[in-house]
């Protein structure tokens, strides 16, 4: 413990408002450390054993200028004491450090809510950049909020002058005033909050100290201005107890494909080539390098599937990890990895489409090219995250049935899930059930083609093994021997033997993940980052006595055995995607189903809100 | 015999044969094409490397060529059109212990898979990349390739063919290829050496092979193979022996102003210039330029250089990966509880369970 310990503000007596749940909004200019301000306020409400859920807005261009509209950075998040699915469909609170971050977030706000704006931005050339013709600040626009005008560059200034610090480095803590009166507002503990401070800028120990007098201020303002009528709390959640840290889902996937390769006992091999929202899981892998882990930024996307396949091959645990467009090049190298059937990872951190489309939002909408986007009778596993956290889990699963199958597997993933957050109760090791992993190395009786009766999997065999020296590729191959074959009858077996085997990859589906009955009016069908939205509306609308229930699909390829079963204890199938409609023309060729799709193509998730709309124009529909 | 691994690494094997690398598929390529002549030299010339069989994959793209690896009995892999370098590279950085064959072609290599080829050399990749160049396209039945030449008459040009060719050699040099050689099909002695020294080269080879089509594309290169031109049109390369060629190499390359190559009779008297004039040929010149110009000797003007232009050393790029990595671990070296670390890195916190705290 530090000799000097900082004063605690002692808490005047002052009400204090329980609420269940709060969605606060952090906006800012990107210089202005918003994220930090987010994710530090998100560790304190985990402390506090909130559930929660979070969502980073990033701004799409690199180095907008600042003050820009283009330059907002915001960080969203959805604290409660009840379970928590979503980052929230609409803020409670929202914190404006600028009018351009005022200009694209008011218009989120609920009616009514709260709106905390650092007047010292609102410059006439702030305002102007933000294409306002009046101060919003003055004019009165504002007064269906409960509004809090607080010069926050000033109090900042004040709080810092004696620090002999620049004027733009007294600029640089205003995030952590903010934070501090943040503290103050949902009574966080702030001792916690210093100490991380002081850990964050252990080398700076005067930025250290600037810093936390900026965050002690801005609590001390909460408590001393008379401004504030009261403060809030949440209370606790049901939060499962154990050790927790956040995980973004693109993090998530990386340490699960490293896992991964250890429950295999396999090496892991990434072939990427840079591409959002997916470049974070070849940055990350790349620090791994000490676990054992190779990644090769390769020329293209080609090469990226290419040199992973060539790795997979070789004996490794091939993975290549991409986006949309980069999916739609490698297509050709994934029908060459399911005719020669080695294990192969294709990662598509999906994001708006068609084309460049739109790279930093998020969509569902190739789940379609994941199934059918390549030439041939080329059926391929693809499999689903949920959540970020989820992202580890998918992982693992990918490797696993990549290598029990020896098939390619697509792993589908979002923009949202990669670049949001939410805590995570983190698994020991050794909790983690191995998976065996078989090299062939007995020449006796070898067949290139023979196959595991229970799997029909392939003996995966590394060059290198003596006496099993033999040759593949992407021609047509003698069901057994694997050498080359235009025979018609042995085509038709092996198209069905590969489709069989994919088919066969449902006897690991496990457990539908279903919320609610098995039986009622309306099932809502979900696969993907929709998971949170749909469970949370599910469940408000049968807290409402409505008979929904939803199911949420782990695997899309194949879909699981029991789900025809389940939708025919429905009146009506609602199936919402942010697309144009895709798996819901699955279900109706799959099952015959009169399926409706509920269908949002805007890169943004769907709002709790909107499902629960829905869900209750269905019902009324099939009743 | 070089006994080595492809890494220059000694290894000791049982005695192999030319048998023990023919495979057992048939061979499908049309009577009498040059990718007979060159699957002979390589059966050939296998054993004498020392390397395992299965220590050996040739991997290809599509085309005539690419079938090549269905016809050695050692690992292979017949993979996508122009893909063969990309798969090779994840292979070999995979398993830097085994020998990496490729085996494409000029469309393969330098049109489909033109970047997949340049990056494999940039990177010095140990790969041994065999280029069989017919200037032609055979599998689908006769289009003009990147190296047809201006004006080619095919099926897909009837008119006439009007980009302008390139050569294999200058894009690999353009490239940074460290080890590239040319050779041709019908010269059995030469292109077996080539084959054995770019099995020997640290990081990747790069031989182009001219190779007869005798069905799209007969008699090709006929005009420099020919018994009676041959001394006249190609200049054998020897590492440390003056560019001379022609009949008692009555002829040789010297270098007149601005880098410029010159064709001079070589000898002392009127109109000839003396030995001590010609240009010496050195394989290990770090600057590409000296071989870049070599390149560029071409028919009619010039004889076409026939050996090896380059042989450089440089890292190899496995070997780099693999010291990267090890540094790695030998800064960060491994821990029982290496993977609940890297699962608890970063911020975490302890909820206790209710009533603890
Ligand atoms: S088409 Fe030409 S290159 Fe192909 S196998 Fe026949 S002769 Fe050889």
């Amino acid at each position: 413990m530090e000799a000097q310990q900082p004063e605690t503000p002692r808490p005047i007596p002052r009400p204090i408002e329980e609420v269940e749940s709060v969605v606060i909004r952090f906006c800012g200019d990107s210089g202005d450390g918003m994220q930090l301000t987010g994710t530090e306020f998100t560790k304190a409400a985990a402390l506090a054993r909130n559930d929660l859920s979070t969502m980073p807005d990033f701004p799409a261009e690199i180095r907008a200028p600042a003050g820009t509209l283009a330059g907002v950075s915001g960080f969203q998040l959805h604290f409660s004491s009840q379970e928590v699915f979503t980052p929230g469909d609409q803020p409670d609170v929202l914190v404006a450090m600028n009018p351009a971050a005022l200009r694209t977030n008011l218009m989120d706000l609920r009616q009514g809510g709260i709106l905390f704006i650092n007047t010292g931005a609102f410059s006439a050339k702030n305002l102007e950049m933000a294409g306002y013709k009046t101060n919003p600040v003055e004019d009165g626009s504002l007064d269906k909020y409960r509004t809090y005008k607080i010069d926050i560059n000033k109090l900042v200034h004040l709080a810092l002058a004696d620090t002999g610090m620049s004027t733009k480095d007294i600029g640089r803590c205003k995030n952590y005033w903010a934070l501090g009166l943040m503290f103050w507002m949902y009574n966080r503990p702030v001792e916690k909050e210093e100490e991380s401070i002081r850990e964050k800028f252990a080398k700076r120990p005067d930025l250290a100290a600037a810093n936390i007098k900026a965050f002690r201020s801005g609590f001390n303002y909460g408590e001393t201005a008379e401004i504030f009528n009261g403060s809030f709390a949440v209370r606790a959640a049901a939060v499962e107890p154990g050790l927790y840290r956040n995980i973004t889902g693109n993090s998530a996937t990386a340490i699960g494909l490293v896992v991964a390769s250890r429950l295999a006992e396999v090496p892991l091999f990434l072939g990427g080539y840079p591409i959002t929202p997916a470049s974070d899981i070849l940055h990350e892998l790349s620090t791994y390098r000490h676990l054992g882990v190779t990644t090769f930024q390769a020329e293209d996307e080609i090469a990226g599937i290419g040199s992973a396949l060539g790795a997979a091959y070789g004996g490794a645990i091939g993975v290549t990890s991409s986006s949309g467009p980069g999916i739609a090049l490698k297509g050709e190298a994934m029908g060459l990895a399911l005719a020669m059937e080695l294990p192969l990872i294709i990662i598509n951190v999906q994001r708006g489409g068609p084309s460049t489309g739109l790279p930093t939002k998020t969509e569902q909408s190739d789940l379609l090219q994941a199934l059918y986007g390549r030439n041939g009778e080329a059926p391929i596993p693809v499999l689903a995250a949920m959540t970020p956290a989820d992202c580890f889990y998918a992982a693992i699963e990918a490797v696993k049935v990549a290598i029990k199958y020896m098939t390619p597997v697509l792993l589908l993933t979002d923009g949202y899930l990669a670049n949001s957050a939410e805590p995570w109760l983190l698994p020991r090791f050794d909790s983690l059930p191995k998976f065996k992993t078989h090299f062939r190395t007995d020449p006796e009786g070898y067949q290139v083609y023979g196959r595991d009766p229970a799997t029909l999997a392939r003996a995966w065999v590394k060059p290198g093994t003596p006496g099993l020296e033999h040759r593949i590729g992407g021609i047509e191959k003698h069901e057994l021997t694997g050498n080359i074959s235009y025979d018609p009858a042995n085509h038709h077996k092996m198209t069905k033997t590969r489709a069989a085997k994919v088919a066969g990859v449902a006897q690991d589906a496990g457990e539908l993940l279903i919320t609610g009955e098995t039986q009622g009016d309306l099932l809502v069908v979900g696969w993907g980052s929709t998971y949170g939205a749909i469970t949370q509306a599910t469940m408000a609308m049968q807290g409402q006595g409505r008979k929904v229930s939803s199911v949420h699909l782990r695997w899309l390829n194949p879909l699981h055995p029991k789900l025809g079963e389940l939708i025919k204890g429905f009146k009506g199938v609602l199936v919402p995607g942010m697309y144009n409609g895709q798996l819901v023309r699955v279900l109706r060729a799959e099952y015959l189903v009169d399926a409706e799709g509920l269908n949002k193509i805007e890169g943004k998730p769907f709002k709790v809100s909107e499902l629960c709309a829905a869900i209750d124009a269905s019902i009324k529909r099939v009743n | 015999m070089a006994m080595n691994d492809g890494n220059g690494l000694p290894v000791v094997t049982p005695a192999l044969t030319r048998n023990d690398f023919v495979s057992d598929h048939d061979v499908r390529w049309c009577p009498g094409c040059g990718d007979s002549a060159i699957l002979a030299q390589v059966q050939k010339v296998m054993p004498e490397l020392g390397v395992p069989r299965e220590k050996i994959v040739f991997l290809s793209g599509i085309g005539c060529s690419s079938r090549f690896p269905y016809y050695m009995n050692t690992y292979g892999f017949h993979g996508i059109h122009g893909r063969a370098p990309a798969i090779a590279t994840g292979l070999k950085v995979a398993r830097p212990d085994l020998m990496v064959w490729v085996v494409t072609g000029d469309g393969d290599g330098l049109s489909i898979g033109g970047n997949h080829l340049i990056h494999a050399l940039r990177r010095n990749i140990g790969l041994k990349i065999m280029m069989f160049n017919n200037r032609i396209y055979g599998l689908t039945k006769g289009q003009y390739s990147p190296t047809s030449e201006l004006g080619k008459k095919t099926k897909s040009t009837p008119l006439g063919s009007l980009d302008r060719p390139f050569s294999p050699i200058s894009v690999a040099l353009g490239a940074e290829a460290t080890f590239v050689a040319r050779s041709v099909d019908t010269s059995v002695t030469h292109l077996q050496q080539l084959v054995r020294r770019a099995a020997e080269h640290q990081g990747t080879a790069f031989l182009e092979i001219y190779q007869n089509c005798n069905v799209f594309n007969d008699e090709a290169f006929v005009h420099l193979t020919e018994k009676t031109v041959k001394a006249d049109r190609q200049l054998m390369l020897e590492h440390g022996k003056p560019l001379l060629f022609g009949a008692n190499n009555s002829k040789g390359i010297r270098m007149g102003a601005n880098f410029t190559p010159q064709v001079v009779e070589v000898g002392d008297g009127p109109g000839k210039v003396p030995l001590s004039e010609i240009t010496v040929h050195d394989e290990t010149v770090e600057n590409p330029a000296y071989a870049f110009m070599l390149s560029r000797l071409d028919y009619p003007d010039f004889p076409v250089p026939m050996g090896v232009y380059r042989s450089v050393k440089r890292p190899a790029y496995e070997a780099l990966i693999s010291e990267q990595g090890a540094a790695a671990q030998a800064k960060r070296p491994p821990q029982a509880d290496e993977m609940d670390k890297l699962l608890r890195s970063g911020d975490t916190w302890t909820i206790a369970k209710p009533g603890q705290g």
